[in-house]
């Protein structure tokens, strides 16, 4: 009882997924309404030629009247030729409806990952959210294409066919159904069998596949630990269970299709025996009993059909929950809108940099554990500040709070007074200039990347950042200039290159407040004093929030925060902090004296 | 069969299958009695209607509805023969080739699995086979079954009417060409689609995995552009494979249908002017759509065959490529093992690396003594560790144990000899003490204990459900990474072996348990001959000889006390980690 409840409860989630699905066949009503015409016609044309061979034989040959064979050979290839330009036609629109309707959902999918809370990416791996907009959105389009359009397309058939053989003779159709039920039970115990034996193929496959992936990336541990023979004797058996578990859905297909005929041959009996006589007592004729045979013939391949649909249809719902959940996560409050496109974006001309205030600020990513307990400072209007810590104190996520990336379970972020939940996502963010310690390059050009997307930067702006951050010499140096092909992740720039162009991206933007992460990889002394230099130009006349690595950093800015275990620890100048001889004192000796070369920290500057 | 004719990769394809002669021989008999007892059909339907033409009785009518039902029944027998032997056998081969090939891969060494990537060898295991298979199994079961029904059916035909034969088969042949023609169109289309789908996965890997800079620069709305135009070009593409793969089933359709109109106009044609008879003719019609699915078939399995034996390329290539490290001839074992080791002036470089990983490495090690390497990340010292068990060969005569060189050793032998803890440990998806009991043969529960306990992981684990049976998932994901190392440490001490290895193992691990757990192990050590790798002054105090490497040489040498007098790099860093330990403390 319970599980026809809980199928019941299936079938009409299954329904509201659909009526969800069928949303997106909106647009295209007009096409599917055509599609669904022009099916039907086609199945009108392929029910012809039954139809025209009883015609043949019974006017044509029988009555030895070879104009009539001539005329309905005639009719039969514009039959051919009808089923032909329908059959094209009805599989060019479905198919374009399909991948019209693929390319929507992928671009609603898209659009929202780019509104999903940052937190929502810590928490859901990228190649899980891949499968979303890749191979889920593939199984619906087997649905829309193969799958719909199939099924109606068997249906008309199954109609036409049964109109047509009653048309003929009502007595040998019934004879011919007689053998349907034998049909459908041989079907319906196919399908379950089958369904439950390619469930554990996948099974099997997955397993198969799961270990292959373990022992080739471990299989440096296989080896040290002496452990082939026994894994080649689990894969062995991991193979086996593959193998076995396809050996019994061959098992079922070779009972099955032989079935299917038998039943097929039984009707055809049937047919020859009962018709036969029929023919001898009441005078049906023989093109009758010919096309009988014919359309019994067809007959059972669409009921075979519809049983494979079914599987289909099961994992078109399973794709299609799984996207509809994510696009039912709600979006980030910080998220820009996409759509319509904003005035574009002016800075204001005053640039006088914009004043921070983090007021008792509180922060835990996941859980209870906090990363920043009761942070409190300040950054005027204009002002440098430095961010020094060991590595966990807290630093990155000060900055991602500032970004709106994640958002404070408690305290209050200020940007020139105001406080940032109140401020437009966009325009905050358009204010901020940000330098990752780690530069992110897209693939396409270099221009692309300073542009970053932006259209209202002027080319002469964009040459006069990378001047200012003196990128330029080395963008010289680059076959294309500003035209020159970035590769994913952009591999073939230096670590010293990829710091400079993220330098030019955000002085591009002429940012209200710089949020920079000091980048700590070494690079030759040529690229470090270009780099210094740039720093200097970049924070000038700019409120600057720093995670500083470099000495030169340090002793620039105007104050020092020193964050511990997400708590502010000590504010002071370089001069002040190493005279108190605290906790900035040890970091500064650490980073400067300690393990790290000390050429980081050149002697002048 | 000629030799000459078929490729020498596929030559030993036949090789393979030959071990499975009875059961191919028998499906073969088995397809082509399938078909054979099936084409007697059409010949009782002739008979059926000329005697209908004529007068018949029930009786006999009744007797050629039983044939054809007995037909129907013997030739699915064969049927239900024909996929249980054919297929079954391509399944067997399969798992036959697939063993072959994860045991040839077993023998690879770790840079094996640098070069190629590893989604690549997967999709030789699993796709490439599955066309293998494909070639073996219904390739050949269609090809039988295309060649019987075609010349037999053809035979009835011509006996027939030789002229209607003639004329109706005549365009039955486009049929195979077109799904040929078709076939590897359609292919490379996909291919271009597949292509696109790539750009297209790439475009939001790279989106997402940079989603920080997206936001912050706020380029959402250029990034959704982006992704249209890639997303619009990859329909058009979809669009374009629909345009050739739409016109192949109708054309088949409507090549068959041609055959169908011309027998049928043709044929009664014949009927008429008295040539043959109604019944033949409808014999005729019949035979000419048996005909069909063969022809279809013929045309798919040619590229079934094309693409199976271009997978089975792949496949050979990966079983002729011999493992680059494996035993030299004559490759001996040692006797009693003292666990001394000698590196004799090491000069070593990575294949396909500029510069030396380690120039002019000169140490030995003591029976059951303790040596530590320290130095930056890159400076050499896990290459030295690598070198020992040959996960990298190194130079002949530069690596020796007891005075032989490893070279000369066999390989798994000298494996056998050694517990190596890596810098990233590396877990299955089995239980902890499963995993802790992956190096040895005969599990002892109390030993597993034992071994979790002075790795100072039986505590966490009591923690967990199963306890040490705890399953651990994929690679050891539900453990953090200071577990996996202690497991990994567990690991090695369970293996009773006179060597150790220890690669920056406890770099996961704070240094209080560290501490700890370097108690419990100098027991084990001062039994074994020990290697220690480690950024941590505190980890190597207590090591018999500290060797200091920069940029793949040995800078400076001795024990804690005197390295600290020498007052140079070591001392620097230790002077370092006492400062970071007291700001951990404030």
């Amino acid at each position: 009882m319970s599980t026809e409840t809980s199928d019941e409860l299936a079938r009409s989630y299954d329904h509201q997924l659909m009526r969800r699905l069928a949303t997106y066949l909106r647009p295209y009503r007009v096409q599917v309404v055509l599609a669904m015409i022009v099916t039907l016609a086609e199945a009108a044309a392929q029910l012809a030629f039954p139809y025209l061979t009883k015609e043949a034989i019974d006017l044509g040959i029988r009555h030895r009247d070879l104009y009539q064979l001539d005329r309905i050979a005639i009719l039969f290839l514009v039959a051919l030729l009808a089923a032909f330009g329908l059959g094209y036609l009805q599989a060019q629109i479905m198919q374009r409806v399909g991948q019209g309707i693929m390319r929507d959902l992928r671009t609603a999918i898209f659009r929202h990952l780019q509104r999903l809370p940052v937190a929502f990416y810590d928490r859901n791996p990228i190649g899980r959210l891949m499968t979303r907009v890749t191979s889920d959105v593939d199984v619906l389009n087997e649905m829309f294409t193969a799958g719909i359009d199939a099924v109606f397309s068997d249906l008309f058939m199954l109609i036409g066919i049964i109109v047509a053989m009653s048309q003929l003779n009502v007595e040998l159709l019934l004879v011919t159904f007689s053998t349907l039920p034998l049909i459908l039970l041989v079907t319906l115990v196919f399908r379950a069998k089958v369904r439950a034996v390619f469930r554990e193929v996948r099974t099997r496959l997955a397993r198969l596949n799961s270990f292959l992936n373990e022992n080739l990336s471990g299989m440096s541990t296989v080896q040290m630990l002496g452990r082939q023979a026994r894994n080649l004797a689990q894969f062995r058996e991991v193979n086996a269970g593959h193998r076995d578990a396809n050996l019994r859905a061959n098992t079922y297909h070779a009972v099955f299709f032989p079935t299917l005929e038998l039943v097929s041959a039984i009707a055809l009996s049937l047919i020859v025996w009962y018709g036969g006589r029929q023919v001898m007592w009441t005078g049906i004729t023989l093109g009758t009993l010919v096309a009988f045979i014919q359309y019994t013939q067809r007959f059972f391949r669409p009921i075979s059909d519809l049983s494979e649909k079914y599987g289909i249809l099961q994992q078109a719902m399973a794709s299609s929950e799984r996207i509809f959940a994510l696009l039912d996560t709600p979006a980030d409050p910080a998220a820009v809108t996409l759509d319509p496109a904003p005035e574009p974006f002016t800075p204001d001309t005053v640039s006088r940099g914009l004043s921070v205030e983090f007021d008792h600020v509180w922060f835990a990513s996941q859980g209870e554990h906090w990363v920043l307990e009761d942070v409190s400072f300040r950054v005027d209007a204009g002002e440098k500040v430095a961010l020094v810590g060991a590595t966990g104190s807290g630093k990155t996520t000060l900055t991602s709070l500032l970004l709106r990336f994640y958002a404070p379970q408690r305290g209050v972020i200020r940007v020139d007074g105001r406080p940032i939940q109140e401020w437009e996502p966009e325009a905050l963010r358009r204010r901020f200039g940000l330098v990752l310690q780690d530069v992110l390059l897209f693939s396409g050009t270099i221009e692309s990347n300073l542009r970053l997307g932006d259209a209202s930067i002027g080319r002469g702006r964009l040459e006069q950042a990378t001047r200012e951050v003196h990128a330029d010499a080395f963008l010289a140096r680059l076959p294309g200039g500003m035209e020159a092909k970035v590769r994913e992740r952009g591999s073939t720039y230096s670590a010293g290159e990829k710091q400079l162009l993220s330098f030019a991206r955000a002085m591009a933007r002429e940012p209200e407040l710089l949020i920079l992460d000091e980048a700590t990889s070494s690079v030759d002394t040529h690229t470090e004093r270009l780099i210094q230099a740039a720093l200097k130009r970049l924070m000038l006349g700019r409120t600057s929030l720093v995670i500083a690595h470099r000495l030169s950093t340090i002793q620039d800015v105007d104050r020092i925060v020193v964050l511990h275990h997400g708590r502010v620890r000590e504010v002071g100048t370089h001069a002040t902090l190493m005279a108190a001889k605290g906790l900035y004192h040890r970091l500064y000796q650490l980073q400067y004296m300690g393990g790290r070369p000390l050429q980081a920290a050149p002697s002048s500057s | 069969m000629q030799g000459a004719l078929i490729p020498p990769h596929l030559a030993r394809l036949l090789r393979h299958a030959a071990r499975h002669r009875k059961g191919l021989v028998w499906g073969v008999v088995c397809v082509a009695c399938a078909n054979l007892i099936s084409l007697a059909q059409p010949q009782v339907l002739r008979f059926a209607v000329d005697d209908l033409y004529r007068g018949v009785t029930a009786a006999k009518l009744g007797r050629y509805a039983l044939m054809l039902f007995a037909i129907a029944v013997v030739a699915g027998l064969f049927k239900y023969a024909m996929r249980q032997s054919i297929i079954a056998i391509s399944r067997q081969l399969e798992y036959d080739l697939r063993n072959e090939l994860f045991a040839h891969l077993q023998k690879q060494p770790v840079e094996y699995f640098q070069r190629n990537r590893t989604g690549e060898i997967m999709s030789i295991a699993t796709n490439d086979m599955s066309a293998v298979r494909m070639m073996l199994g219904p390739g050949l079961m269609y090809t039988v079954n295309t060649v019987t029904v075609g010349v037999v059916a053809i035979a009835f035909m011509v006996a027939i009417s030789p002229r209607l034969t003639l004329y109706s088969l005549l365009p039955l042949p486009i049929v195979s060409l077109s799904v040929w023609w078709f076939g590897d169109r359609i292919h490379r289309r996909f291919e271009q689609v597949q292509a696109r789908f790539a750009g297209l996965s790439a475009l939001v890997q790279e989106n997402l995995a940079g989603l920080r800079v997206v936001r912050a620069f706020t380029s959402e709305r250029s990034e959704v552009e982006r992704f249209d135009e890639i997303n619009d070009d990859y329909q058009r593409r979809n669009v374009d494979l629909i345009q050739t793969a739409g016109v192949f089933q109708p054309s088949l359709a409507f090549f068959a249908g041609l055959g169908a109109l011309l027998a049928l106009w043709l044929g009664g044609r014949e009927v008429v002017l008295g040539r043959i008879t109604l019944g033949q003719f409808v014999a005729f019609t019949v035979y000419l759509g048996m005909l069909n699915w063969p022809m279809i078939a013929l045309g798919w399995v040619i590229n079934v065959f094309q693409r199976g034996s271009a997978s089975f390329q792949r496949i050979v290539t990966i079983l002729d490529t011999p493992p680059a490290i494996s035993n030299e001839p004559g490759a001996t074992t040692l006797t009693q093992v003292r666990g001394e080791l000698e590196f004799r002036n090491l000069t070593f470089t990575y294949p396909g690396a500029a510069r030396p990983a380690l120039a002019g490495v000169s140490f030995r090690v003591a029976a059951g003594s303790t040596v530590a390497l320290v130095g930056r990340t890159g400076s050499g010292k896990s290459t030295v560790l690598q070198l020992l068990p040959r996960v990298f060969d190194p130079p002949p005569g530069s690596v020796f144990l007891d005075g032989t060189d490893v070279r000369a050793l066999d390989l798994d032998w000298l494996r056998s000899q050694l517990a190596v803890v890596p810098q990233e440990a590396f877990l299955f998806s089995a239980s902890v003490s499963e995993n802790i009991a992956y190096g040895v043969e005969g599990e002892d529960p109390a030993a597993i204990r034992r071994a979790a306990e002075l790795a100072h992981l039986l505590r966490d684990v009591e923690g967990f459900s199963d306890g040490l049976e705890t399953r651990v998932g994929e690679r050891g994901i539900t453990l953090s990474g200071g577990q996996k190392q202690r497991a990994a440490i567990a690991r090695a001490v369970l293996r009773p072996v006179p060597i150790l290895l220890l690669d920056d193992c406890l770099s996961s691990v704070d240094t209080h348990t560290e501490e700890a757990i370097l108690g419990g192990l100098r027991g084990e050590m001062r039994r074994r001959t020990t290697l220690l790798v480690s950024h941590r002054v505190s980890t190597v105090r207590e090591a018999d000889l500290i060797l200091v490497f920069e940029d793949g040489s040995i800078v400076e040498r001795g024990r804690h006390e005197e390295l600290l007098r020498l007052a140079g790099r070591y001392a620097a860093l230790s002077r370092a980690q006492q400062l970071e330990e007291e700001i951990e403390a404030t």
